[in-house]
């Protein structure tokens, strides 16, 4: 089974770690993975800010570099999330795009979704000590309804035990531009889920979404919490032996 | 220059049809929810379940001669002033209230000056507990809200499972027709308004009692 | 009603820092959400329920025409009449002509937020006729001057201090010693005022939650009571509704009820259910003698057909708000005009302009959280972005984000350069960082580092080092 994985631009500059994690899960899946050299952003940017036509012209690009694989799979709900839902609409407009956008989608999953859900493999071979609470992003929540995945993975990893997060529902406020157009709102939004974060008691909090993780680790790190921030990739692929985000090393 | 009634409509038209919008063929009202599907008494319990999570209190009479005492026992019980304002309705009007010489009866609308209402229903909705009263000469509206205490007499007969059980009932009764009012009323009048904690009492009835008159048992 | 909605920032800047209103916000986070969802799972058709409403809705607005024609033919049929306003000015003038007519001193009022959009209290005053608001949020805000915040919570921002103070100052001849702390006295209070007004009111105006077409019906949905003594007690009942609150039968009222109440307070129904339908009938002892229906299209009319139509279907339940981040952060006066959070994102720019709303469609993290408990399912999100596609196309957006985009695009579609950039960027961070790990503070970052560190990435870009293991 050919899988592309699309690496995601934030992991790609920021953690390639969370990259060769999620390779390696695939891999001990038995998945033959290739990361085609012609990606780099979904389109986001661009499709959140009203910027239609730059977003089109990527989503044509990611098409164009994924063609030819059995899946797609992105360490991120959000980047999952966009070219699974939103690039059929982006390109309604232009039939024999349309028809390649909705081909794409089809065969493209968030990790944990496609490791589960398509897969049906949770043969996890790896060990991380200690309590973790899971941070759930939006686009993976909602707009791509996994939530059951990541946990059931993780249950799978030793030593391993998982404290909910309290009022896990809402936005952690990074919502990509958002955080730095309206820095105060997203700020009390933060605030309120490294509250939650704390209240768990966890030494770790996991997520599948590097941007969430920017923002909490962020805000975990400017207010002085012990608590680290990780990709769930490093934990479930036993690769956590790199400083988390945003610690010294 | 052309009404306002045109130009809302032909606007209304203009942007249906430059949108490509087809008229789309009437979908349905949606499922009617499983748990009102039940039979008589299973309605009845459901429904004075519910009355009582909407925070109406409930009694229930075997037999109409009841009614007066009941009203009495009641009144007295909540420590209410014994003085009802009935309903032009015969079916109350006729009981027997001198059986309760405490009680100070009268009938007709109501000013305001009513502490207590005594009226009957024209149907009730078990699903949420609801209760369906339709204005009328013999149910002036004003006697389910100007009074703090309202009392209502339900016929079991008249009894709903669901909504749709009462809109039938409805078209049955008033054909093409719709009462002038139709009060659904779910409980007594409440407010939320300061910091979310919920207050009874809000503009109309501060209590709410349900009489459910069922004979068959 | 004026906006300030141009003003987002500032208004949110202001929101932040009262302490009364962040007080008032944390009831809004916990109450409304955990009471919604009791209710739902206490319901298992709710999500086909859902379907079915939005459904219904799409179905209306396909024929809205039809429809309101034949609302109007029902109306006139049971003695009221039909009054249509394609603009605020017209309702106002409309609503003035017939209190004129009746000698209106005062007014009672139901809740309308379609009143708000018209300003139609200001207008009476202005011509000598006293609106007086008879919610209790909407009678609270009335002392105090000021809008409501919340589609169904109009007095959400106030704390019940502040509710104690407004009556204290308003209402000089209340002994001071009398404890006016608890909500339950000052809700006694409220009550007690306002009945007096209630019987002597000329008119009472109501909004309306439906429109049944085929009946000519009029609905009001309330907890208090109040919309009903607001329109049984006046000589006249005068219903200010939208033009998209049509639905085809009762039947079809009663589909929107079992999602109305539970997606906005968590009731299975609201206490007070009332359909209208035409004036006082011969031997009724109470109601109005006149029942006068304004339909407003103000701009809705134009929706029709476009990728915005879907907004129409709001039920006004206020679920959105009550789920939505953003609103839990500064609450409803920053939206700057009558409809505030997720919906009034959307709403604001459909009825007052793109130009005069730019920041709301942009405040929104577009988390998805609205769009999940909508009961008719309105696409939030994807209508926020149809609004920021717009003022992007009309250059509406901020310069700097103009160019940020710009260079964004330009190197995204050019994967070797884009190579080269995220090469050079990630090393140069990590170099700065140093064994940190993380930023302070960071030029050109200032609005991420106000509030948190930035982490620095870890050196290499994915793509470099996997080039070099290959």
């Amino acid at each position: 089974m050919r899988v592309g994985l699309f690496v995601t631009c934030l992991v790609d500059l920021y953690r390639p770690v969370i990259g060769f994690a999620a390779i390696r899960l695939l891999e001990q899946a038995g998945c033959a993975v290739a990361v085609p050299e012609a990606q780099t952003c979904c389109g986001q940017p661009g499709y959140n800010s009203g910027d239609k036509a730059s977003a089109q012209k990527l989503a044509r690009q990611v098409i164009a570099a994924f063609d030819g694989f059995d899946y797609v799979v992105a360490p991120s709900g959000s980047c999952g999330g966009m070219i699974k839902t939103h690039y059929p609409e982006l390109l309604a407009d232009d039939p024999a795009w349309a028809l390649r956008a909705n081909a794409l989608a089809a065969k493209t999953y968030e990790l944990t979704q496609f490791l589960r859900d398509v897969l049906n493999w949770d043969a996890i071979a790896a060990r991380f000590d200690g309590k973790v609470t899971y941070h759930d992003s939006c686009s993976s929540l909602r707009e791509l309804k996994v939530k059951g995945q990541p946990r059931a993975l993780l249950a799978k990893v030793d030593g391993l035990a998982l404290a909910e997060l309290p009022n896990g529902e809402p936005c952690c406020g990074f919502g990509g531009t958002f955080c730095v157009k309206f820095p105060d709102i997203s700020n009390k939004m933060v605030e309120d889920k490294v509250a939650n974060i704390a209240a768990t008691g966890a030494a770790t909090v996991l997520a599948a979404d590097m941007g969430c993780l920017l923002n909490i680790a962020g805000k975990l790190k400017r207010e002085g919490s012990q608590v680290q921030a990780r990709h769930v990739a490093e934990v479930l692929a036993g690769m956590t032996d790199t400083p988390a985000i945003g610690e010294e090393g | 220059m052309t009404s306002a009634r045109d130009r809302i409509l032909g606007a209304i038209r203009n942007n249906l049809a430059a949108g490509g919008r087809q008229a789309e063929a009437y979908p349905g009202s949606g499922p009617e929810p499983q748990r009102a599907k039940l039979p008589p008494a299973g309605q009845r319990a459901l429904f004075l379940r519910m009355a009582s999570q909407a925070a109406a209190t409930t009694d229930v009479a075997t037999a109409r001669a009841e009614i007066p005492a009941l009203i009495a026992a009641y009144l007295k019980n909540h420590n209410l002033p014994a003085q009802i304002r009935v309903a032009p309705d015969p079916r109350l009007t006729g009981l027997d209230w001198t059986s309760q010489p405490l009680l100070e009866v009268s009938s007709g609308g109501t000013d305001g000056s009513h502490p207590v209402s005594v009226t009957g229903a024209f149907s009730a909705v078990a699903e949420t507990g609801t209760l369906a009263l339709t204005s009328g000469a013999p149910s002036p509206t004003l006697l389910n809200f100007l009074p703090e205490n309202h009392i209502v007499v339900l016929d079991a007969k008249d009894l709903s499972g669901s909504y749709e059980d009462l809109w039938a009932k409805l078209k049955a009764q008033y054909g093409a027709e719709m009462p002038r009012t139709l009060n659904l009323v779910t409980g007594p009048s409440r407010s939320g308004d300061i910091e979310q904690t919920i207050l009874m009492g809000a503009h109309g009835p501060k209590r709410l009692h349900i009489i459910l008159l069922d004979e068959q048992t | 009603m004026q906006s300030t909605s141009h003003l987002f920032k500032d208004n949110v800047a202001r929101a932040l820092v009262d302490p009364n209103l962040q007080q008032a916000l944390v009831h809004v986070r916990t109450k409304f959400i955990d009471k919604r969802q009791d209710a739902i799972n206490a319901l298992p058709e709710f999500e086909a329920l859902r379907d079915a409403a939005r459904d219904l809705k799409n179905h209306v607005l396909s024929r809205l025409d039809q429809y309101l024609v034949q609302f109007e033919e029902n109306v006139a049929r049971h003695g009221g009449q039909v009054h249509w306003a394609q603009t605020p000015a017209e309702a106002r003038q409309t609503i003035l002509e017939i209190c004129r007519r009746a000698n209106a001193r005062t007014v009672t009022k139901g809740k309308t937020m379609v009143g708000e959009e018209i300003g139609i209290n200001d207008h009476l005053a202005a011509n000598g006729i006293e609106p007086i608001e008879t919610d209790l949020g909407e009678y609270i805000i009335q002392l105090r001057g000021e809008t409501p915040s919340h589609v169904i919570a109009p007095a959400v921002h106030l704390t019940k201090a502040q509710v104690e103070e407004t009556f204290r100052k308003v209402h000089t001849e209340l002994d001071p010693a009398r404890n006016l702390e608890e909500p339950e006295t000052l809700l006694n209070e409220a009550r007690h005022r306002l009945r007096g007004r209630f019987i002597v009111a000329d008119v009472g105006i109501t909004g309306a939650n439906f429109l049944i077409a085929d009946s000519g019906t009029t609905t009001i949905v309330t907890n208090e009571g109040n919309g009903d003594l607001t329109q049984t007690l006046p000589r006249i009942h005068i219903v200010l509704a939208g033009i998209e609150k049509i639905v085809p039968s009762i039947k079809d009222a009663g589909l929107l009820l079992r999602v109305l109440a539970r997606s906005a307070t968590g009731q299975e129904m609201s206490a007070y259910t009332t359909f209208s339908t035409g004036p006082r009938r011969p031997g009724d002892l109470d109601g109005p003698d006149e029942f006068h229906v304004v339909l407003l299209d103000n701009g809705r009319s134009k929706l029709l057909g476009t990728e915005f139509e879907e907004m129409l279907r709001c039920i006004r339940c206020g679920a959105c708000l009550n789920h939505c981040p953003i609103y839990h952060a500064v609450g409803g006066h920053a939206y700057g005009w009558v409809y505030a959070g997720p919906i009034g994102a959307i709403t604001t720019p459909a009825l007052i302009g793109i130009e005069n709303a730019t920041p709301l469609p942009e405040a929104s993290s577009l988390c998805g959280r609205c769009e999940s408990v909508c009961p008719v399912r309105i696409p939030i999100p994807k209508m926020l972005r149809h609004w920021r596609e717009e003022a992007f196309e009309r250059r509406l957006t901020g310069t700097c984000a103009r160019w940020a985009l710009a260079l964004w695009a330009a190197l995204a579609t050019r994967p070797a350069l884009y190579r080269l950039a995220t090469g050079v960027g990630a090393r140069v961070l990590r170099l700065l960082a140093g064994r940190r790990g993380r930023f302070a503070t960071l030029p050109f970052a200032s609005a991420w580092t106000k509030h948190r560190d930035l982490p620095a990435p870890q050196g290499r870009t994915f793509m470099a080092q996997y080039r070099s293991r290959k």
